[in-house]
């Protein structure tokens, strides 16, 4: 689905990515770990389009196809799907609204109608139920006043009305209490399936519990220094990053 | 990747649809201006004695005064020598007694802008007079209004009809020498709509009122008056358009409300004069005064004003809040793209007790362009327990436009609350960003973001005008995207 080879990025003339390679197959977990400021959140823009960053050598393809050439937004219709590490308010613009638009920008996309209104409704809150929020958020404007707990759980409401193929989440546990996570990790769980991946950025081994990952990776200094099974994860506890950082210098 | 600063400035560039040219044979006087031209229009409308006597008058004064200067906008000066004061489509002696009579051209123009004069084809419930360059060409619905006791017709026509009625209100709230737009208008104003409700009417319908502007060289100088008798009520809706052209051209309306004991006028403007073009050629000088008076106890008066085009927008739509427990009310949305100029706001003038008054404000402002918010709120002394709440937001789209707030407040009464917020931002790359992986283009989110602004005021508009003002937002904001 997703194949990321010798991937090199920079911003302005500082490199940040320094050879990346990656590959995810449907169904699959991967999860990414390491210090901060070794380049996650750039990867996670770079693979949905974010300006400002150059791609100086390497290449990702998704679905077989040139990520790099496509449109953020088409990249969205595609089924890209980035959960942000910071989410942005937008003021004056409802949940509800922006959720039926991207909706229906994604369904014109693939020659569907338009989502008819009761339907949307009941998708909807279907969802909201899942993720455990209340319904008024859905006439909130975007974010707006939200707790960081709740823009992260909101990430994830868009995730699962969107049904995304490929959902890279940038730290979607940070900031959430202990219940939150493990709702949030439930509405994850609830939407995983043979034809859906996910690229999970994160910080701590909590998260692993509730969903398991198929593969862990360790990016440091702009590269993926180590690479294992969920056990991996379980080791960095332990250890901390420096034991990896130190493993790849010597 | 997604759209950077560059590409938002691509992103609002925007058409005009509505600029066509209607080719017409018209009665057009040469440009010029002076006491004999006054003569001649005075005549060619075949107005009453006191007319003649009510624009030479302000034509005088309008001679003395000075075009002002204080407004943050910037123009060459206007040669009023270049212009033509008067252009009518040429037509039959007494002009169309109905629709039928109507040039076939002129009612295919109003088609093409969506507004068919048809009254089978027009929406249900709303009454339309349609002004053409310098004269009403059509006033639908005339008849059904009639039944309710309501007048609505081109004003040179009440002028003829109901002159007492006009003489007694004309001028009573822009007075001839008001300003330098207002005398000239005062001078030389050609046609607009006359609205009278009576006692205790609501008016039946909407009642709407849309200005074209087709000749070259010439002004629209026109004259709105509405009085709403005691207890009655009515909504009214202002449209504007004009061709592009590549010279400025001037409109210079007057506009009076006067809302007597118990009534209530709801006054709403969609406003989308051609703005010119990407470098700011061409464009309607729109230097408009607007003011009501809430000249009865329980008044209220509303206006509501969506402005999107003109090269330079120079407005203040205001209320006199004279009669006690009276209700002043300005909504705003103003958009400023490419190298368009606005100079808006209002005026609340707080006279009786108990008076009241709210200002929200929106201005948008893309490209080069300039958006200034100048309001003025006074509370005389008379005026126990007035309160004014404002609100003034700006949004900034790219980073080459300009926002301005100019908030007056003048408070001689001490029981008297007066609050002002204001606040300014920006469409970020991250909001747009955000929303593009989303699934939205950055065309759509611009213009979600745009309208979400502006929520506040479009709820005040009247339904079906609401989602003609959304929809003429987004494509005042349509481009292409890099
Ligand atoms: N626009 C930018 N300009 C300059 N430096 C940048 C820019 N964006 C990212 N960087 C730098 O690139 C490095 C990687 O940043 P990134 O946000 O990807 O880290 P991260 O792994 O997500 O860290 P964290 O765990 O703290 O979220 C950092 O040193 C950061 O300062
Ligand atoms: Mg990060």
């Amino acid at each position: 689905m997703l194949n990321i080879e010798n991937l090199h990025v920079s911003v302005g003339d500082k490199p940040i990515l320094k050879g990346i390679n990656l590959q995810v197959k449907p169904g699959e977990i991967h999860a990414i770990m390491g210090p901060n400021g070794s380049g996650k959140s750039t990867l996670s823009h770079v693979l949905s389009g974010k300006s400002g960053y150059t791609v100086t050598q390497g290449q990702v393809t998704y679905e077989g196809k040139d990520l790099t050439e496509m449109a953020p937004e088409i990249r969205a219709r595609e089924g890209v799907f980035l959960a942000f590490q910071y989410p942005v308010e937008i003021p004056g613009v409802s949940n509800i609204y922006l959720l039926k638009a991207a909706l229906n920008s994604i369904r014109k996309h693939q020659g569907l109608s338009e989502v008819d209104a009761m339907d949307f409704l009941t998708l909807i809150k279907e969802k909201v139920r899942l993720l455990e929020m209340d319904e008024k958020f859905l006439y909130r404007a975007v974010n707006e006043g939200f707790s960081g707990g709740e823009k992260k759980r909101n990430e994830i409401l868009q995730m699962a009305v969107l049904e995304p193929k490929l959902c890279i989440l940038d730290e979607t546990d940070s900031g959430l209490d202990i219940d939150a996570l493990k709702v949030v990790a439930e509405g994850v769980n609830s939407i995983r399936s043979p034809e859906r991946s996910f690229v999970m950025i994160t910080h701590y081994q909590r998260l692993l519990d509730y969903i398991k990952p198929d593969f862990v990776h360790v990016l440091a200094h702009g590269q993926i220094v180590k690479s294992g099974g969920p056990e991996l994860a379980l080791e960095l506890e332990e250890k901390g990053y420096s034991w990896v950082e130190n493993k790849q210098a010597a | 990747m997604s759209a950077s600063a560059k590409e938002i400035e691509q992103l609002i560039g925007k058409e005009y649809k509505q600029g066509f040219v209607t080719e017409l044979e018209t009665d057009t006087f040469p440009p010029g201006l002076d006491e004999e031209v006054i003569h001649k229009l005075w005549k060619i409308k075949n107005e009453p004695e006191f007319m003649l006597e009510y624009r030479l008058k302000a034509f005088r004064h309008w001679q003395t005064m000075k075009s002002p200067e204080w407004a943050f906008v910037k123009f060459e000066p206007i040669d009023y020598q270049a212009v033509s004061y008067y252009s009518a489509p040429k037509r039959k002696e007494d002009g169309p007694k109905s629709l039928d009579e109507v040039d076939p051209q002129i009612l295919e123009a109003y088609k093409k802008l969506g507004i068919p004069l048809d009254e089978q084809e027009r929406l249900a419930g709303v009454a339309v007079d349609a002004v053409f360059d310098s004269v009403s060409v059509a006033t639908t619905f005339k008849s059904k209004l009639k039944e309710a006791g309501v007048i609505f017709c081109p004003i040179s026509e009440a002028l003829r009809e109901y002159p007492e009625l006009v003489q007694q209100y004309l001028g009573s709230v822009v007075p001839t020498g008001d300003n330098y737009f207002a005398a000239l208008n005062s001078a030389v104003f050609t046609d607009g709509s006359f609205v009278y409700i009576p006692k205790g009417v609501r008016c039946p319908m909407e009642l709407s009122t849309y200005f074209r502007i087709n000749a070259a060289n010439t002004g629209q100088f026109e004259r709105t008056l509405i009085i709403a008798d005691e207890g009655s009520h009515v909504s009214y809706l202002e449209g504007c358009t004009a061709p592009m052209r590549d010279e400025n051209q001037l409109h210079a309306a007057v506009v009076e409300l006067i809302a007597l004991e118990n009534a209530e006028i709801k006054y709403s403007t969609v406003q989308n004069w051609y703005p010119g073009d990407k470098e700011g050629k061409g464009g309607i000088y729109n230097f408009v005064t607007k003011r009501a008076d809430c000249r009865g106890d329980n008044s209220k008066v509303s206006w509501t004003q969506v402005e999107t085009g003109s090269a330079i927008t120079w407005k203040y739509p205001s209320c006199v809040l004279t009669g006690n427990n009276s209700i002043g009310e300005f909504y705003s949305v103003a958009l400023t793209n490419n190298y368009q100029q606005a100079d808006t706001g209002t005026k609340m003038i707080h006279i009786g007790k108990n008076t009241r008054s709210t200002i929200i404000s929106k201005g948008i402002s893309a490209g080069h362009a300039q958006n200034t918010y100048r309001g003025l709120v006074k509370v005389l002394k008379g005026a126990e327990n007035a309160r004014n709440y404002t609100q003034c937001d700006s949004l900034l789209v790219g980073d080459k436009c300009g926002a301005h707030t100019f908030p007056y407040v003048e408070v001689k009464q001490p029981s008297a609350q007066v609050e002002h917020e204001a606040t300014t931002s920006k469409i970020s790359e991250d909001q747009l960003f955000f929303c593009q992986q989303r699934g939205l283009s950055a065309e759509d989110a611009v213009s979600m973001i745009v309208n979400g602004f502006c929520k506040e005021v479009f709820k005040e508009l009247p339904m079906e005008f609401a989602v003609e003002a959304q929809a003429l937002l987004g494509l005042s904001l349509e481009g292409s995207v890099g």
